[in-house]
């Protein structure tokens, strides 16, 4: 579904990716963690097109597409969904509007007929009890005044409603209490399945508890130094981050 | 340049209705009149070089020749101008065509209790005790020009007399449509809102401009708020491309009373709103919101003036200017609090987005205070739509066009959906999605 080849990227004059190789299949559930700084945001918002970051090198194949040729909005519409870490507040239009223009820009390029109010107040309404979110909270001004834990989950809820086919979920974790945590992992598991990919990034080995990946890798200094399986966490959790920035200076 | 001949037309005109057309009314009335076209005479129009009028040029009128109106309404169709005007029909409605009171698209039968509402010519007709109470006692002709212009034609309005202790539970409508005419008209509105003390209303002025053709409409509102009363004043403005608006509100609140104001401008050639608000009584509140959308070469110019006098009064003002093409806005926000007002607490905001590169914005906070123990902030921001915000919704699949459409509605719905009456947010919301929906 996914395959990143030797990605380089820059942010101004610095480069933080440094040939990033990946590969993903559909039904996948990649963790990427890493320190702070070690590029893994830089790699969600390469993935999802911001502009402030400069490709500098190699391949991004999305389902047989290039995908760094997109624009944002196009790989939105192909498939792909980022979870942000720090979600926009947009005072002056509630989540339900903003969400179904967002749905209809994408059914539309899937060739399918736009949802009207109605029709698209039903398929909310079953998205909703997801990550128990009320129609109350919906039809506030979008993410306006939402605490962290409700920020989030209205992107887990967004992401119900896109129904994408790659999900890159950016430090989903931060900045929630643990039941909060709880009723996102709840919702993400549960958007699981063998045709959806989900890329999870997160520093904390926490997270991974609830979500439970299928594929853990490390990033440091813009490079994945360490690939395994979920049991690579608990490893992280016990030795810290200092044993993979050993094994990432080894490696250069 | 503005000359002593732009008044002329006007001098003229106030001998010429001596004579014809406004009728001449009891002494205390044609005293207001002499007095207002006397200080016209001696202010004429506003300059440049006048502190309050720094960015508008008012040229554009001066220069126009306007005719009295007549009222002619042939044109005017009820269910139209109703709609556009925003009105609900089944609520009580004042309507003017070109100044002139219209009985027929008017609704003023069996009015709650304790409400008065008609149009002022019958009640200056009864001499009508609250009316020659308050008449030209809040909005002063001696300094401001176009308050001056509309006393020296006084003749109709709109009142609206509201009981101690009323409380109303659908708004009031005043509806001023303003038409295309072979020669173009002026109007001068003037409206007297007297609210009794304990009182409850929501009141609404909205002002239509149909046609294409250069009008002007001169409005001049007085607003008494009695003690502990709870008012809400919209004004509504969609003038036409090539009409001309001066709207002035004045308001007294008395202790207690709560007012909150909306002034939303959505169209017109050059318009230009003054809202002064008077904090007479202690802990008397205001809210005041402002919305104003430019495009084209509109000019559109919002003057504010609070003036805390009693204390602990509180004041909190969001004005909020969305510009496109050539347009020009201006915002100009004062606050003043005197030395009596203590525990005073003021607030203003003034945030403007350009939608071009070719658009404009003047904003002009100004603080004075004369107090030692208040608290009193103010701010301005003057930006273009956020990067952060167009590709949070370009993730979600909305083309460049459309996140910039959608942040434009949003940024301008933010002050609509703080409107309490349901049909006329809703149909502002829907308003400016069909000026800014592309999405």
């Amino acid at each position: 579904m996914l395959e990143i080849k030797n990605l380089r990227a820059k942010v101004g004059d610095k480069e933080i990716l440094r040939g990033i190789d990946l590969y993903i299949g559909a039904g996948e559930v990649h963790a990427i963690m890493g320190p702070n700084g070690s590029g893994k945001s830089t790699l969600a918002h390469v993935l999802s097109g911001r502009e402030n970051y400069q490709v500098t090198g190699g391949s991004v194949t999305y389902q047989g597409k290039d995908l760094l040729a997109m624009a944002p909005e196009i790989r939105a519409r192909e498939g792909i969904f980022l979870a942000f870490q720090y979600p926009i507040e947009i005072p002056g239009v509630s989540t339900t509007y903003f969400l179904k223009a967002a749905l209809n820009a994408v059914r539309k390029h899937r060739g399918l007929d736009e949802l009207d109010a109605m029709e698209f107040l039903t398929l909310i309404k079953d998205k909703m009890s997801l990550v128990e979110m009320s129609q109350a909270l919906l039809n506030r001004p979008l993410n306006e005044g939402f605490s962290g834990g409700e920020k989030k989950r209205n992107e887990i809820l967004q992401m119900a409603v896109l129904d994408p086919t790659l999900a890159l979920l950016d430090e989903t974790d931060s900045g929630l209490d643990i039941d909060a945590l709880r009723v996102i992992a709840g919702g993400v598991n549960a958007l699981r399945s063998p045709s959806r990919a989900m890329i999870v990034i997160t520093h904390y080995q926490r997270l991974l508890d609830y979500i439970v990946p299928d594929f853990i890798h490390v990033l440091y200094n813009g490079r994945i130094v360490k690939s395994g399986t979920k049991e690579l966490a608990l490893e992280l959790e016990s030795k810290g981050y200092d044993w993979i920035k050993g094994e990432g200076a080894a490696l250069q | 340049m503005l000359t002593s001949a732009s008044k002329e037309p006007y001098l003229a005109a106030f001998k010429g209705l001596r004579a014809s057309s406004l009728p001449a009314g009891p002494a205390w009335l044609e005293q207001l009149r002499q007095a207002g076209i006397a200080s016209f005479d001696a202010l004429g129009f506003p300059t440049l070089k006048h502190e309050d009028w720094k960015y508008t040029n008012v040229e554009p009128i001066a220069a126009q020749s306007f005719a009295q109106a007549n009222g002619e309404a042939k044109s005017i169709v009820g269910a139209e101008v109703f709609s556009r005007g925003m009105i609900e029909t089944d609520a009580p409605r004042l309507t003017f065509v070109n100044g002139v009171f219209n009985a027929a698209l008017s609704n003023i039968a069996n009015l709650p209790q304790g409400l008065r509402l008609g149009p002022l010519a019958e009640f200056i007709s009864h001499e009508d005790a609250a009316v020659v109470d308050h008449l030209g006692r809040l909005a002063s002709a001696e300094q401001q020009h176009f308050v001056a212009l509309n006393t020296a034609f006084l003749g109709d309005g709109a009142v609206v007399d509201l009981a101690p202790g009323a409380r109303l539970n659908r708004p009031i409508y005043l509806l001023f449509v303003s038409t295309s005419t072979a020669q173009p008209v002026i109007s001068q509105p003037r409206i007297l809102l007297l609210l009794g003390a304990g009182s409850e209303a929501k009141i609404v002025e909205s002002y239509l401009g149909v046609g294409d053709k250069a009008y002007f409409c001169n409005a001049v509102t007085e607003l008494v708020g009695g003690a502990d009363s709870i008012i809400e004043h919209y004004r509504l403005q969609q003038d036409s491309d090539a009409g001309f608006h001066v709207g002035t509100v004045e308001a007294s609140l008395a202790r207690g009373c709560h007012l909150t104001s909306h002034a939303v401008t959505l169209s017109g050639a050059l318009v230009r709103n003054n809202l002064r608000v008077l904090l007479n009584g202690a802990g008397a509140e205001c809210v005041l919101n402002g919305l104003y959308l430019a495009d084209g070469k509109q000019h559109v110019d919002n003057y504010t003036l609070i003036e805390h006098v009693s204390p602990r009064a509180s004041s909190l003002e969001l004005y909020k200017g969305l510009l496109g093409g050539s347009a020009h806005g201006v915002f100009n926000g004062k606050i003043i609090v005197h030395p009596d007002a203590q525990k005073s607490d003021a607030r203003q905001t003034n945030k403007n987005l350009l939608l071009s590169d070719s658009a404009v914005i003047d904003t002009k906070p100004q603080l004075e205070i004369h107090a030692d123990d208040v608290k009193c902030s103010h701010g301005s921001t003057i930006g273009q739509l956020d990067d952060d915000a167009i590709f949070y919704l370009r993730s979600r699949g909305l083309d460049v066009a459309a996140a910039r459409s959608l942040l434009s509605f949003a940024f301008a719905s933010d002050v609509v959906q703080r409107i309490s009456i349901e049909t006329l947010r809703q149909r502002l919301d829907d308003y400016l999605v069909g000026r800014f929906g592309a999405w």
